[in-house]
């Protein structure tokens, strides 16, 4: 008898259990190694508690009713619920607070790409430490569980969310046509984005080029030069912060895997200041992502600094495997 | 979830069909040698040095770079459109293969405003299903939206629909079948794309690869 499971959800047999097992440990391991202490929370929550943290960022895709007419949701990542809970359980508590998880998360997939609707995310949550030291510690406990991942090739890539809101400012672009533009930017249309700027009153050819060669930026540290010369005050705020996060990194000897990326944008609404994500090229997909959201944890009533990084867990056990294979990591 | 690889020589998804040959001139301009793909082979998969072009259709273009299976390609802004929900990053408009996407009535033929009037509806017939709907619910009609895969012109012409909407480059098609255009949608031209990981990891030779064609397109 063939019994079905909804497309987007799958069964763990035990070689592969083993094998997450393995990964799950090691990186617990490297958490709780860097004082990070690991916490549960529910896979339910109050709808209207989790749409608080951010309702563009919670995106949760499952709500139903319970029997006393109570509207729940599945979480859709780990870090409004943790920020609950903190508020919630360690308000007072001394800062700056350290937490990891290794947990199950939900959201909606579109048909027929292979996507997950219950996925398994391991990652950090660090709270009260403001940039650049909470930034550099958080990018160093990833750095550290790349290694113990065995990915010796993954890149962490760390970008600026408030650039380009702050650079649009400059430019004299608000409101719709702002929010606009920084879609075009989060999905890298550069074509769409370049029409879209030059259509605007008041924008001249040199800023168009200059938003548009910002977000080509990718490399070592040499390219918050190049950033700099291209001038403006976003820019020179947010290479100052970018680069003091590195230079933090490098007295840490943490720097190894980052590419610093201009161009990077995340579309998770809660972010400010760094922005993470995380490659390895044995995958085409990103491996996670994480950065700041100092803003969050005040939705809840706590107003703290916070940062963190969650990473996938089936896509790092994917990567693994390919790193291991004879013919991985032979280019 | 896919097991691409951005590593190795790196991918290009080359569209066949009416954008090969335009693609493939392009290419030969900057330096990449597309003889093989030119000749009489039947093969898909074109290894070389340090390029590897990789035949496909046009549709698939974004599936493949999606995954990472073809770091970069070139394929159509139509499609791009038509699949707007994969992540893929646009990097350039080559500027070829220019057509405009149009929704086409029978000539002479007042049923698409005879059936917006009378019924509050249209029956439009596309390969651009989500196109097509976007354009109408930008414009504040409501229409039934009905997808076929092959020649569409047939449909109006046997009563499936009232109009098409589809892409046109000369308007031949069309008009053999005595179709006429009603509405401009979009212009359409060909696009380079690029996987998100290729374009973090092998940035140097994507950055390279985007100049070399912006320069001799003279985009």
């Amino acid at each position: 008898m063939i019994h079905p499971i909804p497309p987007g959800t799958r069964d763990v047999l035990p070689d592969e259990m083993r094998e997450l097992r393995r990964l799950h440990l090691a990186l617990i391991e490297v958490f709780e190694g860097h004082g990070y202490g690991e916490v549960a929370t529910p896979a339910i929550e109050y709808d209207e508690v989790l749409a608080q943290g951010d309702g563009r960022a919670a995106d949760t895709a499952y709500r139903f009713f319970d029997s006393s007419g109570d509207l729940l949701a599945l979480r859709s990542d780990m870090t409004i619920p943790i920020a609950r809970l903190v508020a919630t359980r360690y308000a007072e508590a001394e800062m700056p607070l350290r937490l990891c998880y290794l947990a199950n998360a939900y959201r909606a997939v579109r048909p027929q790409r292979g996507q997950m609707r219950e996925f398994a995310q391991a990652g950090v949550e660090l709270i009260g430490a403001p940039a650049p030291q909470g930034t550099a510690e958080v990018i160093e406990v990833l750095a550290a569980a790349l290694d113990a991942a065995g990915l010796d090739r993954a890149v962490i890539g760390l970008g600026d969310a408030d650039l380009y809101r702050q650079l649009l400012a400059e430019f004299g672009v608000e409101g719709e046509a702002r929010e606009s533009l920084l879609s075009r930017l989060a999905a890298h249309d550069l074509v769409g984005l370049e029409a879209e700027l030059s259509e605007l009153p008041g924008i001249s050819d040199e800023q168009v080029a200059t938003c548009i060669a910002l977000s080509q930026l990718r490399g070592g540290k040499e390219v918050l030069d190049e950033a700099r010369s291209l001038g403006g005050d976003a820019v020179e705020r947010a290479t100052a912060r970018m680069g003091e996060t590195l230079e933090e990194l490098e007295r840490r000897g943490a720097s190894r895997r980052v590419q610093i990326d201009l161009g990077l944008l995340r579309d998770l609404g809660y972010y400010s200041g760094a922005i993470l994500e995380v490659y390895d090229p044995a995958l085409g997909h990103v491996l996670g992502g994480g950065g700041r959201y100092d803003g969050l944890m005040k939705r809840f009533g706590l107003d703290l600094p916070a940062a963190g990084f969650a990473l996938y867990m089936e896509r790092v056990h994917v990567a693994q495997l390919e790193e291991e294979s004879p013919t991985g990591g032979s280019s | 979830m896919g097991r691409a690889k951005t590593e190795g020589p790196l991918k290009i998804a080359v569209p066949r069909g009416a954008l090969l040959g335009e693609t493939l001139d392009a290419l030969d301009a900057v330096g990449i040698d597309t003889s093989e793909v030119r000749g009489e082979s039947r093969s898909l998969i074109f290894p070389g040095q340090s390029i590897t072009l990789v035949t496909m259709r046009p549709s698939d273009v974004p599936t493949y770079v999606e995954a990472g299976a073809a770091d970069v390609g070139i394929t159509g802004k139509d499609v791009l459109l038509e699949q707007h929900d994969r992540v893929v990053y646009e990097l350039l408009d080559l500027g070829f293969g220019r057509c405009r996407m149009v929704l086409a009535g029978r000539v002479g033929d007042e049923r698409l405003g005879e059936s917006q009037r009378r019924l509050g509806m249209m029956r439009i017939a596309t390969k651009y299903p989500r196109i097509a709907e976007r354009h109408f619910e930008r414009t504040g009609r409501q229409v039934e939206v009905i997808e076929v895969k092959g020649s569409v012109e047939l449909a109006p012409l046997i009563g499936l629909a009232d109009g098409i909407v589809d892409l046109v480059a000369t308007g031949r098609t069309l008009e053999e079948n005595d179709l006429e255009v009603r509405e401009e949608i979009l212009e359409c031209t060909a696009r380079f794309v690029a996987n998100r990981v290729a374009h973090k990891l092998r940035a140097r030779e994507v950055d390279g690869l985007a100049a070399k064609l912006r320069e001799s397109l003279g985009r």
